[in-house]
Parts: structure tokens; sequence; C-alpha cells
């Protein structure tokens, strides 16, 4: 062939394109159309004949050129191809890379794809795979990162020195830098004209505002000034009432009107003009319809197995606020000795006071911690969450349950069941202090209302009830104050510091609301009598106690000063009175008349009337069974409630009969300790009954019980009154007997004398 | 006092349960009390001429004759006329 530049086509960088002699042809076995033809032009040659020819012929041989791309050739055998239509300058070119090789031999299998891949699909991926890293060739994108990369190419100075100035010292001296020219170079500031630059153009915002105008006024401040208008009704003047009265209009005008007034007057004394028949009529015809059912009804009842086994309840109280909670006080069924012998065993049954709540009759709500066994609680009227409560060691009882508040009321929402959830005293008085004897009545004084050391009674500012009364069988009436002593003022607050110094010790988790009081609390003033006292002190200004054998003492608690000896010691009691024939156990107030008082004791009871000395205005007669409780009725002011000892409870109605108990009711079995009605409602009057065995019972009072009939209060009120002038006219007789008594002897002894003197 | 005056008023106040009677001129001022209710003239004048005028009101050729109030304690009568008004107040048996 004609042999041309190879340069002059464009050849792909792994072929070469060569020229092969005729000799060489016909060495390698690739002749022009006879070895390798149009359609076969591939001849694979050995890499050692090719070695072997270039080595033989050197410099003649065809390979000469290429000698070096053949020896770098990786493989054994490379491939010649017979370019037949000189498409890249040559009858030959060498195929320099394998991949090139595979690609020139396989392009056949690869019109054949299809067919190809279901043989061998493997080799066809394994040749698009294999593909051979490339030399990187340079775009100039190297020579940013140079650019930007940091390098060392600071020149570096080199300084030397003379050897023998190595480590030597070094002397340092001043120069002036103004003494020599070139000492320091500086460069002053100069106003340069290219930089004296007008802004011509500049972005500004602008914001339109009212007009904003301070001013300040102030009102004139008056004081306030007391002052007062006070009329009265313009009257004429003497002259002129006159000149009226006398005038003959007046004159016709009473007499035309006088006859309206009469009849309105008259009208009035006949009846009632406005008075409501219908309503009253209906009232006594539903007394009528309804005496089917006049008994009390069991509405609940409460016994706890665990809390008030062999146990027997004291006192009853009613939540003063939340409705449908009741308290217990659980105490032992033991007699003295009993109590004695058994007291190790006692100590560790802790005495409680138990929360009862309609809502769950079986389990209590609430337990209060007592130290010793209590015969009375009371709740403090002002506020429900403070209970006090008097032992029977004599000691005073202060608790706080105003956390647990929301479980009472029912409003609590996680609820632990089997877990009744106990709240310890937070105060209690010291032992020594308080008295020697079971606490058998409590009470707080009203809000309204305190009493000095002196005994004087006060007005209490705060409206909150703060002091609370206690007897017992140790003839002492005491009275308690709560706040914290106001004597020792500075020890007081030296105490809080120091308890608010160190961490509270709560180990019961014990409110802290009579902190002040625990363990040191003092009466205030301690009445001395000479009798014993027992239960139940009612009320201002005075106090009644019932002693132990029957008597009733009636006092005032007074503390007067001795003149001689400047000590304060109490007025002997005003009146004593014997009239029950074994213990009185209760003294009550009627809720409807302040000065109307029911005692229970023995087989009797009574009622009296303050101011009234000479005895009871009513006694009842003996009964069957010993009375062992009494309470007047909230609703009705004639109505009394007694409690037997054989689980009676008789229901007396003194309009009705004085002879006997309007009626009889049993309850329970044995005898009855404490009765206690609450009004719940209009609707629902509740009795709380407890008896010796401990069970709290319940009863809904009927309504014929509840109800009062028309001017009940003003016929009690009568039949009192009527019974008071009894009493006077039996005393006045009784006097007028003794003084009939005394003339009858007189005028017989001087009929002797007249006798012996003939 | 003419004695016709003077016995009419002594016979309504010896009625049973009467407290006191006030006579009163038509501006208000008090002309004769028997009580120590001073203060009811001032007022029941002018409830009264509200009576009055409510009753007018319902019906113009009517009028007020008597006036009666009744209260817990006791009742209040007033009885107007042109010039003059007298009031009784009565303790009620009940």
């Amino acid at each position: 062939g004609m042999p041309q530049h190879s340069k002059m086509y464009c050849h792909p960088n792994d072929i070469l394109p060569l020229t092969l002699t005729s000799a060489t042809q016909e060495l390698f076995g690739c002749r022009c159309d006879e070895d390798v033809t149009g359609d076969n032009p591939y001849k694979i040659l050995r890499k050692e004949d090719i070695v072997q020819d270039m080595r033989m012929r050197a410099a003649v041989s065809d390979f000469s050129p290429m000698k070096q791309l053949v020896l770098d050739y990786p493989e054994d055998e490379l491939l010649l191809v017979y370019d037949r239509d000189f498409i890249y300058g040559s009858s030959f070119y060498l195929v320099l890379t394998a991949d090139a090789k595979e690609r020139h031999l396989k392009p056949v299998v690869a019109l054949g794809v299809e067919v190809a891949l279901e043989r061998e699909p493997s080799e066809v991926f394994a040749a698009q795979k294999t593909s051979e890293p490339q030399p990187w060739i340079s775009l100039g994108s190297e020579q940013e990162i140079e650019e930007e990369s940091v390098t060392d190419s600071r020149p570096r100075y080199r300084i030397s020195r003379v050897r023998r100035e190595f480590g030597s010292p070094i002397f340092f001296s001043d120069r002036n830098a103004m003494e020599t020219k070139d000492g320091f170079i500086e460069c002053t500031p100069y106003q340069d004209k290219n930089f004296s630059l007008k802004q011509m153009e500049r972005h500004t915002g602008v914001q339109t505002i009212p007009n904003l105008k301070s001013s300040s006024t102030q009102t004139q401040w008056t004081y306030p000034r007391s002052m007062c208008t006070q009329y009265e009704p313009r009257e004429f003047s003497e002259e002129k009432k006159e000149n009226c009265l006398q005038s003959e209009k007046l004159k016709n005008f009473v007499n035309s009107v006088a006859s309206r007034f009469e009849m309105a007057i008259q009208q009035n004394e006949i009846m009632d003009v406005f008075f409501d028949d219908w309503k009253a009529l209906s009232e006594e015809d539903s007394g009528y319809g309804r005496k089917a059912d006049p008994h009390l009804k069991e509405y609940q009842s409460f016994t706890d197995l665990h809390f008030s086994k062999e146990k027997t309840i004291s006192n009853i109280n009613w939540h003063p606020t939340i409705n449908g909670v009741i308290a217990v006080a659980v105490t032992e069924r033991l007699s003295f000795e009993d109590r004695i012998n058994g007291s190790t065993k006692l100590l560790l049954n802790p005495s409680l006071i138990l929360f009862w709540s309609f809502s769950d009759p079986i389990n209590p709500q609430l337990l209060l911690e007592c130290p010793d066994d209590v015969f009375s609680f009371e709740f403090c009227p002002s506020d429900p969450n403070i209970i006090v409560g008097g032992c029977m060691n004599g000691q005073v009882v202060l608790w706080d349950i105003s956390t647990h508040v929301e479980q009472l009321q029912g409003t609590r929402t996680n609820k632990r069941e089997n877990e009744t959830p106990v709240v310890r005293y937070c105060a209690v008085s010291g032992i020594e202090n308080g008295h020697k004897a079971p606490i058998t009545d409590i009470q707080w004084l009203p809000g309204t209302f305190e009493v000095s050391r002196m005994g004087v009674p006060m007005e209490n500012k705060n409206g909150i009830c703060v002091q609370i009364v206690t007897c017992a069988p140790d003839c002492c009436v005491m009275f308690w104050d709560i706040r914290a002593p106001r004597v020792l003022q500075t020890m007081a607050d030296q105490r809080k510091q120091k308890v608010e110094e160190k961490p509270l010790e709560n180990p019961h988790g014990v409110p802290n609301t009579f902190k002040h009081l625990d363990l040191t609390w003092k009466p205030l003033i301690r009445v001395q009598h000479i009798s014993y006292c027992q239960t139940q002190l009612q009320r201002v200004l005075s106090t009644t106690f019932c002693p132990q054998d029957g008597e009733l003492v009636y006092t005032d608690w007074k503390l007067e000063k001795d003149n001689d000896s400047g000590r304060l010691f109490s007025a002997k009691p005003s009146h004593r009175f014997i009239i029950h024939d074994g213990q009185v156990n209760t003294v009550r107030r009627s809720p409807f008349f302040k000065d109307i008082i029911l005692t229970v004791g023995g087989w009797t009871f009574a009622i009296w009337k303050e101011g009234v000395t000479n005895g009871p205005i009513i006694q009842s007669s003996c009964s069957q069974k010993k009375c062992t409780v009494g309470y007047w009725s909230q609703s009705r002011p004639a109505v009394l409630f007694i409690g037997k000892e054989d689980g009676n409870i008789d229901v007396w109605d003194l309009l009705e009969k004085t002879h006997e108990p309007s009626q009889t009711q049993n309850i329970t079995a044995t005898q009855i300790t404490c009765i206690k009605p609450w009004i719940v409602s209009s609707k629902q009057h509740l009795l709380a009954v407890s008896d010796h065995l401990g069970t709290l019972h319940i009863l809904e009072i009927p309504w014929t019980l509840r109800s009062p009939s028309s001017n009940e209060k003003l016929s009690m009120s009568k039949y009192f009154e009527k019974e008071v002038d009894r009493l006077v006219y039996f005393e006045k007789r009784r006097e007028m007997r003794a003084k009939e008594k005394k003339d009858y002897e007189a005028e017989e002894l001087r009929k002797k004398m007249v006798r012996y003197s003939i | 006092m003419s004695a016709e005056v003077e016995e009419t008023l002594k016979r309504i106040q010896t009625h049973k349960g009467v407290i006191g009677t006030i006579v009163v001129n038509a501006e208000g001022n008090t002309t004769l009390i028997t009580s120590t209710k001073v203060d009811y003239a001032g007022l029941l004048h002018q409830l009264t001429m509200k009576a009055r005028s409510t009753v007018r009101d319902l019906d113009p050729q009517n009028d007020l004759t008597f006036l009666r109030i009744r209260s817990k304690k006791h009742e209040i009568m007033v009885a107007p006329d042109k010039e003059y008004l007298l009031i009784v107040i009565q303790n009620p048996s009940e």
C-alpha cells in the first residue's frame, strides 16, 4: 500500500497504524487478501514472535518503531487488524491495549447481543465492568486549589554571626530615633483628594407618626371629711299647729276618715286578715294522714370489725360542713381494774376516732390517733379542720385534718383501697398540766368570745374560736387557749427560729399547726371546785356541772381575788341541787330557748330554767331502765330523745304527754351511749345513735317528729311559764304553811300559858 | 284642739293594739303626733302620694281612699285627704 502519514488520520490512542512489508506479512501469516480479508481482518500475533522478529531484523523490522509498545503490552498475543479501506492511513493497525483488543474481537458478538446475552451474559457485563483507570487530565482546576492552599513561600533570610560571638552577653542601649536621619519612618495622614467622595444618592426610610405631645393633669385632692346629715320631719311651729288643730277643715277631715280606721282596727282585732288559711289547713291535715309511721327508720349503720371490735363508742359528732361524714370516738369497754390489768395490751392498741362517710359503710374514711381513750371531742366551729379531744388520762389533744379534707369530701380521685389514712395528733397538753382524771367534756368557746386570765369574758375580735373549756372529775374546770402564749413572746420567737433552722422533723406527717402547743400546753385558767365535776359545760357566762353523785351545781367561773392572800380563787357555786338518783350524764341547753336546760341522770330527766332556783320546772317520772343519754330535738321545741340502758330510745313530746314518752323504739340490744341529731336538709333529719357494742346507727327522723306543729315554740314557752308559776306557787304555799304552822304553834303555846297561869 | 277632734282621735287611740297616730298636712309637715314614731310622717307621706298617683293613673276617675301596710310587726293605716293625712299604727292581735 501507499505509505501515508499516520498523523494525518485521527486514530484512537489504543491502536497504532502500521505498514507491513510483504515479507513480514508472509512471516506472520497475514498476507493481504489472503490470510486476512475484509471480512476477517483480525490476526492474532504472538508477542514472542514480534520480539523475535525485531531482534532478528532490528531496524529493518516493521515493528521497530513500536518496539517499546510491544514490549509493554501485557498479554502474550497482540491483535493485528487488516485495515483494508485505509481508515487509519495504513494497511494494518496494531491494537495496543487488551481492552481494545477485546472490543475489536467482540463487536461481532455485540451485534447479536440478545442471543449472546442469553448464553453468556456475564461475559458482556464483565466486559463492560472492566474499565481501567485513565491518567488524570488537567483541565486547570488544580490552579485554583493551589492558589488557595497555604504554602511556605516566604523568602528566607539568612543571618550569620562570627563564631566567637556565640553565646556572648548582649548589651542593649538606647538610641534616639530623632538623632539620625532616617532613624524612623513615619506615614503622616493627609487628606487625599482622591477619596473625598460626595454621596449623591442615599437610601433613607421615612415614617409618619402622629404628633406626640406630653401633657399632665392632676385631680385636686380633697381629703375626706367626716360629715353627717340628719333630718327631721318638718313640723309646724307651735302656733301654727294650734291653728291647724282648731281649723274646721281638720275637724271635717277627721270625722270623715275616722270610721274607716275604726273598721280596719276592729277587723285586726277580730282576726288576722292576712292569715293564710290554706297553708295552715294543709299542715294539720297531713298530720292526721301520716300518723301511720312515726317511727325512726334505720337509715344506715356503721361498724368496723377491725377498729371497733370489743370497743364502745363514747362520743359522736357530725362534721359541721361536710355532708354525710360523722366521727365517733372509740374507747375500750373495760372497767378500771381491767384497764390496769390489761394496760400493756392497751398500749399496743391505739385509741382512735373514726370518721365514717355515708358513701362507704364498711371502711372508715379517716382515723385520728389519740394518746389515750377519748371520751369527748369537738370540731372547731370556726374551722372544721381542727378537732380537739379530751383523753382518759387528762390530756387535751388537737388534730388538724386539713390535708385529708378532700378525701372526706369524696373528691379524691385516686382512692387507695384497704388503706385508711391515719392522722396523728399535732399537739397534746403536757400530762402534768392537764387534768388528773378523764376529761368528760370539752367545748369550744364561741368565736366571738374569749376569756382573759382573770376569768373575765372579753370580746374576741378575730371571730375564730381560740379557747376551749374542759372538765373532769378531779374537781377542775380548765380553760385552754390554742394560741401561742403571749407572755413569753421573745422566747416563743426564739423557739420558732430554732425550729425553722433545723429541718422540720415530721416523721408522722403531722401538720405543724399547733407546734407551739405541743407538750407545753398549759391551761389558761384553772377553776377549782369542792365537789366532783363531770360532763358537759354549756356556754357563756356560767357553767353547770353535774357531779358524780347526782348533784347539779350551778356557778359562775369568774375568778375572785382573795383580799388577804392575794391569790386568785374561784367563787363558791351558787346553787346545788340533788335531783337525779344516779350519775348525771347529760346537761344540754335547748336550741330554742336559751335558758332551758335538760339534765338526764339515773332513772329520770329534768328540765330547768335558768334563774329559777327552786328546782327543776319539769321532772319526769322514773322509768324502768336507766336513762343513759338525752338530747333535744333540733327542729321541734317540745321534743327530746332519751337513750336507755336497754337500747331503747324514748321520744318525749312534752306538748302531747308528760307522764310517759310519746313513743319508744328499740334500736339496739345494748346500752345507748350517745345520741346526736343532725339536720341534713328540710326533708331529711338524721339521728346518730351509738351503742355500747361500738355500732353507730343512723336513723331517719320521720316527719311527725321533725316538723313542728303550729306555734309549738309559743306553746312550749307558755308551758314552761306555767310550770315556773307552779313552782313559785308551791314555794309560796310552803312558806305560807310554814308561817301558819308557826302561828298555830305560837297560838297553842299562848293557850297553854293562859291555862297554866290560871 | 277642738273637743270633737280630740274625742275622735282618742277613740281611735284607745283601740287595742294601737301604738300611735299622726296627723300630717298636705305638704308633709307634721301637725300632731301621739307616739314617738316621728319618722313615719315624711316617709308615709311620700308613699301615699305615690300610691294615689298610681291609682289615678290606672283610672283617672278613681282615687285612693285608704292604704294599709302590713308588716311583720305591725300594721300601718293611712287615710289621705286633700289637705291632711291621718296615720295610725297598730299591733295586730297575733
